[in-house]
């Protein structure tokens, strides 16, 4: 009789267990979820800017078309990267689109009314700060990921999450995107 | 560097843990001799209940109260673009939702988070400070703030201050009581008297030294976890150089506040040994040693 309620109760720890860590994995599958939709958040800020930007561009500069058509080609291809596509390939959308707009502020820097320009200069921070907002959401998204990763590959998670098929979900590569973030779209005046 | 910022994180919340269970166990003994001195146990649950509650309150109502205190005013995005855009993007970054924000009038450059929550959390920075950093700076600066809120340094600090209060609060009922000469049973001779007296004065500074390195640990932990959140490092360092190298005490300041700025309120001047062991802060050059990965 004593066995069977030790078995009994062994099973019962290890259920208990099993469900915990299960419920453990759910949570932290479903931030990374919201922390990735969080991204998109301020990267459609950057995409509502843009159009702002070019008109205000245009104005001064309307013979540039080269350089317009190239940021709205950037900004199409980025907006058009779909939801299923990996952390990758978005990034590089993105940096296709951060380089198009550089080289706007590039522009710039040869007419000086333009540079004079309130409603320029106003753009050019919001521009750069939605920069450093799409960054730390990439920070934040990668911390939840890694929170995720390392219970599933950590010993007894990883039995579970084989158990349950939880896969581990991909880092952006911030290195990179990181330096082009320190040296800000904004050129020296 | 990622790699050693996370060693730190996690070696500094254990030696926190461990301080704190180090306090715990000694006010317990305390209050544990106190009490069967004077064969009454009541005396432990009154002092323990005035400690208590006096600092819950405090910790309840620390977002309003403080910033009463230092005397801030809110933090607007059109008249603070940098403050402001800089705190909402390393919330972004932590995963905290953005902070009540504020700006206190002083040239002398300093910073504080407080708040008993996440939800109640507020972040007040000095004019001299957002006149003197730039945005990597300032932005190293209020991760480090964020930090706070995040680890939940305002708890940690008021079981600290509870604990501390509970023992100064102990130790004076009994002098009281010794000297007033309450009953007292035959068999416990005056040499035991004399070193419960020595202990019961010793005690309260001791706790007092323990709370102030838990609240230099708490430090090194915001340092390190606030580097996490900027991924790079560099932009504290250079800021608590910055601001260490002014050498004013900030017009307003009270010991009561003291261990939620981000440099100590009181001026570099006030850095001797003796001001060390009693510091709410580790000096700057260690911060930095620590944040760069040189030195120790």
């Amino acid at each position: 009789m004593t066995t069977l309620y030790t078995v009994l109760g062994v099973l019962a720890v290890i259920g208990v267990a099993v469900a915990l860590a299960y419920n453990g994995f759910i949570a932290k599958r479903n931030q990374a979820k919201e922390a990735w939709s969080d991204i998109d958040v301020q990267l459609k800020r950057r995409y509502d800017l843009i159009p702002n930007l070019i008109n205000t561009v245009k104005g001064y500069a309307a013979h540039e078309a080269a350089a317009f058509e190239n940021v709205s080609n950037a900004r199409a291809a980025a907006m058009g990267v779909g939801a299923t596509a990996t952390p990758a390939q978005h990034a590089e959308a993105e940096n296709m689109l951060t380089g198009a707009l550089k080289s706007i502020f590039a522009i710039a820097e040869a007419y000086p009314d333009l540079k004079a320009n309130q409603n320029f200069l106003q753009l050019q921070k919001e521009l750069a700060d939605t920069e450093d907002k799409i960054q730390a959401s990439r920070r934040f998204y990668n911390q939840t990921v890694m929170a995720l990763n390392t219970a599933i590959e950590s010993f007894p998670g990883n039995i579970i999450a084989g158990m349950f098929k939880f896969v581990q979900m991909d880092l952006f590569e911030l290195s990179e995107a990181d330096q082009a973030a320190k040296e800000p779209v904004a050129v020296s005046f | 560097m990622a790699t050693t910022l996370y060693q730190q994180r996690s070696q500094n919340a254990w030696r926190t843990a461990f301080l704190m269970a180090m306090f715990l166990a000694i006010v317990l003994a305390i209050g544990y001799g106190v009490s069967w001195y004077y064969q009454s146990p009541s005396l432990l649950y009154i002092a323990m209940g005035i400690a208590v509650v006096m600092n819950v309150w405090a910790f309840w109502f620390s977002d309003k109260q403080v910033l009463s205190m230092t005397g801030a005013k809110p933090a607007t995005r059109e008249e603070h673009f940098d403050l402001y855009t800089v705190t909402e993007n390393m919330a972004i970054a932590a995963g905290l939702p953005m902070p009540k924000l504020y700006v206190i009038e002083d040239p002398a450059p300093n910073a504080f988070a407080t708040g008993r929550d996440e939800k109640h959390a507020v972040v007040a920075a000095t004019t001299g400070l957002l006149a003197m950093l730039d945005r990597q700076e300032l932005e190293g600066v209020i991760a480090h703030e964020l930090s706070h809120i995040q680890n939940r340094d305002m708890l940690v600090m008021t079981v600290a201050v509870v604990l501390a209060g509970f023992l100064a609060i102990l130790a004076d009922m009994f002098l009281r009581m010794s000297f007033s000469g309450g009953d007292r049973d035959s068999n416990r001779g005056g040499l035991f008297m004399i070193l419960a007296i020595v202990g019961i004065i010793l005690a309260p500074i001791a706790a007092q030294l323990i709370q102030l390195a838990i609240s230099r640990r708490r430090e090194f932990l915001a340092d390190a976890s606030g580097a996490l959140l900027t991924r790079y490092p560099e932009g504290l360092a250079r800021a608590l150089q910055k601001i260490s190298g002014y050498d004013a005490p900030m017009q307003r300041t009270s010991h009561a506040t003291a261990h939620l700025f981000i440099a100590n309120p009181y001026g570099k001047s006030a850095m001797n040994f003796v001001n060390g062991l009693f510091a709410t802060h580790p000096p700057v050059e260690k911060r930095v040693q620590a944040l760069l990965g040189t030195g120790v």
